[in-house]
């Protein structure tokens, strides 16, 4: 499989270079630190702490559910791969305006940087492939930024993205981990409700 | 006691549902909820997502939730083993997560491996902050919906509507000859 040169925490600015025209959902640790990062932990973001595995399903409900919004997922390996009947799902029910971009850096970072099974043999593109998605990408350095934001404007949906990151730390963000007033918070500034 | 119509109980709950203003029916396929998503698959506002583990349906209720929609989680008793750490969301973020549980491994069940889990059911909901609503009788299906939806979505608590084997009826096995 292809060598990672890229330090995750470059790459979701060059996927979204405008945040704001997207609802996010992220799933624990890295991923939900460095969506954090991007949007300033704003109110278009639902980050999660827990529930490991829950972020690409829980995009699959908003995406179904506001089919006027763009909505992106942010996840990783281990989360991916733990919840991985969804990409089934997601294939069946073919939401157009759901991508799900994947920082795969091959590790179990938040308890202690832990090998896991795509630094062996597993491909999560392959996998999102064969469960029936439209598109998928897999990506692996600096260079190829311009073609995974491409991939995510152009690609049919749903599509997924794997970006396969070196194992260096995410973006140092310290995000509001209360998922009641992160639901709250999300849910008003969709409806609209001050 | 006769054993309740099918046809008859599924579209009374599939109506008091709609009603509610469920829109989106996540399910994993049972005979107690077949005809359930028979019905949401036929209306033409409904729509019904297919899943391939039931803790995927209390994230895509959440999801539904995050936009202000209302859904539904369909499955068999069996599967509320599958939900636990998904069920956080109810706890900890006040995810107005409804449930509809078709019961096995309850009142004249013949398979033993339903029985565990089955027996399981209402202390892991329980224990999960999951209020649980249950049907015994043909007469309890309407209040005991009702109940439900009003924890969940007036609420804010997570719901599940029990259906009873003694409600359902219990699935017949064949008999193994005597040894």
């Amino acid at each position: 499989m292809t060598k990672a040169t890229l330090d995750r925490r470059q790459v979701l600015k060059a996927l979204f270079p405008r945040p704001g025209d997207y609802l996010f959902v992220s799933g624990l640790a890295g991923a939900s630190k460095d969506a954090a990062g991007l949007t300033d932990d704003g109110d278009n973001l639902f980050t999660m702490a827990g529930t490991m595995g829950a972020a690409v399903p829980m995009g699959l409900g908003i995406a179904l559910s506001a089919p006027d919004a763009k909505v992106a997922v942010i996840t990783g390996d281990g989360e991916l791969l733990m919840m991985v009947g969804a990409l089934a799902t997601v294939a069946t029910m073919a939401p157009a305006n759901l991508s799900i971009v994947c920082l795969d850096n091959a590790r179990h970072g938040e308890t202690g940087n832990q090998p896991g099974h795509t630094g062996v043999r597993t491909d999560l593109a392959k996998m999102g492939e064969g469960a029936g998605l439209p598109s998928t990408l897999m990506i692996a350095g600096a260079d190829e930024l311009a073609k995974g934001a491409k991939f995510l404007r152009e690609a049919k949906g749903p599509r997924l993205l794997v970006a396969r990151v070196t194992d260096g730390p995410a973006t140092a963000y310290v995000r509001n981990m209360d998922p009641s007033a992160c639901r709250l918070r999300f849910r008003n500034a969709y409806l609209g409700i001050r | 006691m006769l054993k309740p119509d099918k046809n008859a109980w599924s579209t009374q709950l599939f109506n008091d549902l709609i009603d509610a203003g469920v829109r989106l029916f996540a399910y994993i396929p049972d005979a107690g909820n077949a005809k359930l998503i028979e019905l949401a698959e036929a209306h033409n506002e409904a729509r019904v997502v297919l899943l391939t583990s039931e803790e995927e349906g209390i994230a895509v209720c959440a999801g539904a939730d995050l936009v202000g929609k209302r859904a539904v989680m369909c499955m068999q008793s069996s599967g509320v083993g599958n939900c636990p750490n998904f069920l956080s969301l109810v706890k900890g973020g006040r995810f107005p997560i409804l449930l509809v549980v078709s019961m096995r491994g309850d009142y004249g069940e013949q398979n033993p491996w339903q029985y565990p889990m089955g027996q399981a059911v209402e202390p892991v909901l329980k224990a999960m902050g999951v209020l649980t609503f249950r049907v015994e009788t043909p007469d309890e299906l309407q209040p005991a919906t009702a109940a439900a939806v009003n924890a969940a979505f007036e609420g804010g608590f997570g719901a599940a509507l029990i259906l009873s084997q003694k409600f359902l009826g219990a699935k017949p096995f064949p008999k193994r000859k005597a040894p």
